[in-house]
């Protein structure tokens, strides 16, 4: 299928949906997901945490229950292999494609030349991480690779991304719902500064283990990653887990501390139907690590909200903006560029 | 080994961008120079008029010349930058820094940058496939990768450079943190980030330095220093050392590492003496070492 012209009235676009666990992928597709993403426990994707993701098992038997409901499992190998440890990373391909994975995500040019060429049938994604936000990378790693869809970067605007639909020969997916990252995604390496473990090798950023809460002399609760304090709570704040893009810090210039971006979540929820217009094939929502009822929660009311854009109705935008109830939400770079 | 001088990441003011490049031409120990914008397009046109004397100057040096392109590529004024410094193949080799520049090379040679993710070895053979011949690699490699990436460049006939001294880049976003800090936009910055021509220091709230903001890129506080590590280096097979300007004596910083590099003097005499030439920085040499990146291993 070709992402070439806008979708008319009536188009339904995919509603992809995260899944950290067996039970969750259940979850989500009960609660209507079109497709799922998922990937192997270890560093082979981007949310290596302890207690996620999937054993090989796990991943037959889930993509079997996906398959029976209707529903595509999209398997995401999507760090970068360092050099001379390629073959974890090959594995992860061979292993996902023998179990039936509906497409990869990938997005280490090394791992797009060997599934590309070891698979040739297979259908390929390019994750977020590939940071591709010009048609021009787009156009590459679709004519190098055959990639069929491209996961865009978080830092589009909207009128942005309909430039580029109109000029990529693929398939376009977009975050809509959950945590963003400041950074551009697939090149940052500040919680490999901060920690040692390195989020496009090692797929995690602020690992768990070097998260620290200390209480000073005032009496504030300072959150902390690896030797540095990334922010800074009062008796009446609630503490925050901390993520270097999000914490408090002082300049000389001194005017926000919030130097990179507030703790806000992702909320594209009032542009729904301005990503639909603008020819969006897939929409994304963000949290392999969240619980299983976030997930159910979240991903019935996107597929409400779908489902009536579809038969021309407005959807229930109050309904789905209720799901961020108690978190700061932002659209982030896709509003409006006055955001940058 | 070869010393490599790096492309200005800071937004120096135009006519002491060229008296920089004039200088190290005329006397750095270096046989590379990479010139032009990495971090933000809006910066371009206040010195790309320069770019044709500088160059000539630093051929007339006798150093290999090499243009940069733009780290981050998402909007037509990026995309149009883009367009003119790979125009410029004729002039100088270009250094990708992005993907989509690779598109538009359409099969020319080039050299690739630091900010392209070029993790491991299979990456590097398809980039060579398609003309790459040099690579300066991610600042972020442990030494173990380092030796596997040069052993594969070599085996193929292509170079490796690896940052060897400057503050590291960390991060690129779409925002414009010093536009932010100074209650602007990216679109309004007024070019605030000419202020700090190093890069606006970031300190934790119990008072740390953690970080340095440059427009929309982030940079380590610490300045990354692998004098200590020059002998290793060239044992992995690493084919030069990468300098990353900032507004001290880099002519000194670079004939401190050319004398590292011809072991007319020690790795621990070369770091004493970047000490007193370099940056009032703490020095940082964590990721050589696989292990946090603002770490300093002796």
């Amino acid at each position: 299928m070709s992402g070439n012209a806008a979708h008319a009235g009536g188009f339904r676009p995919e509603l992809v949906c995260p899944a950290g666990t067996p039970a969750g992928l259940r979850t989500a597709v009960e609660a209507g997901a079109d497709a799922v993403y998922c990937g192997y426990i270890g560093p082979t994707n981007a949310r290596n945490f302890p207690g996620l993701n999937f054993t090989r098992e796990e991943m037959a038997e889930a993509i079997d229950y996906a398959h029976a409901r209707g529903a595509k499992v999209l398997v995401t190998v999507n760090s970068f292999p360092p050099a001379g440890r390629f073959e974890e990373w090959r594995r992860a391909v061979d292993d996902a494609v023998a179990a039936g994975a509906d497409a990869l995500i990938l997005c280490d040019i090394g791992v797009l030349e060997y599934a590309a060429e070891a698979h040739p049938g297979q259908r390929l994604h390019l994750s977020v991480q590939a940071g591709a936000s010009s048609p021009e990378a787009i156009r590459w790693y679709v004519h190098e690779f055959g990639v069929k869809r491209v996961v865009l970067p978080r830092i589009l605007t909207v009128a942005e991304i309909r430039r580029v639909q109109e000029a990529v020969p693929c398939e376009i997916e977009a975050f809509v719902f959950g945590n963003i990252g400041m950074m551009a995604e697939g090149r940052c390496a500040l919680s490999n500064y901060a920690t040692g473990r390195s989020t496009n090798m090692d797929g995690v950023c602020s690992p768990a283990d070097q998260v620290s809460y200390r209480k000073d002399a005032q009496g504030n609760l300072n959150s902390r990653l690896g030797d540095f304090t990334i922010d800074r709570y009062g008796p009446d704040e609630n503490a925050g887990y901390p993520t270097i893009c999000k914490g408090r810090y002082n300049t000389p210039v001194g005017r926000c501390k919030y130097v990179f971006e507030e703790p806000r979540s992702l909320n594209l929820v009032p542009l729904l139907p301005d990503l639909v217009a603008a020819g969006v094939t897939a929409l994304k929502i963000e949290g392999r690590q969240r619980s299983r009822a976030y997930v159910k929660a979240v991903v019935s009311a996107f597929r409400r909200a779908l489902d009536d854009l579809a038969a021309g109705g407005t959807p229930d935008i109050a309904a789905l903006s209720a799901l961020a109830e108690g978190r700061r939400t932002t659209t982030g770079a896709f509003g409006s560029k006055a955001w940058r | 080994m070869d010393i490599v001088m790096g492309p200005v990441l800071f937004n120096w003011p135009a006519e002491q961008w060229r008296d920089f490049w004039f200088r190290i031409a005329d006397e750095a120990p270096v046989q590379r120079a990479v010139i032009g914008e990495v971090v933000c397009a809006k910066r371009a046109p206040l010195y790309f008029d320069l770019l044709d004397e500088v160059i000539e100057r630093l051929q007339a040096g006798g150093k290999q010349v090499a243009l940069a392109t733009l780290a981050e590529v998402m909007s037509d004024v990026d995309r149009r930058t883009m367009a003119q410094v790979v125009e410029m193949a004729e002039m100088a080799e270009i250094e990708i820094n992005d993907v989509s520049a690779l598109w538009l090379l359409e099969g020319k040679p080039f050299a690739v940058g630091p900010y392209m993710n070029v993790y491991n070895e299979r990456t590097l053979g398809h980039l060579m496939k398609k003309g790459a011949r040099r690579f300066a690699l991610p600042v972020e490699l442990p030494a173990r990768s380092l030796a596997v990436m040069a052993a594969a460049a070599t085996e193929h006939g292509a170079e490796t450079e690896v940052h060897a001294w400057g503050r590291a880049p960390l991060a690129l976003s779409a925002r414009c943190y010093h536009a932010r800090a100074h209650g602007r936009t990216k679109d309004s910055c007024q070019y605030v980030c000419e202020e700090d021509p190093d890069g606006m220091e970031v300190r934790t709230l119990d008072g740390r330095p953690f970080l340095a903001v440059n427009g929309i890129q982030t940079l380590s506080y610490g300045c990354v220093d692998l004098s200590t590590r020059v002998k290793e280096l060239r044992g992995l097979g690493v084919s030069a050392l990468r300098l990353s300007p900032h507004s001290v004596d880099m002519v000194q910083v670079a004939r401190i590492f050319a004398d590292a590099a011809a072991e007319r003097i020690s790795g621990e005499e070369a770091h004493a003496r970047l000490n007193e030439a370099g940056l009032p920085l703490p020095a940082a040499n964590g990721f050589f070492h696989a292990r946090a990146g603002h770490e300093w291993v002796a």
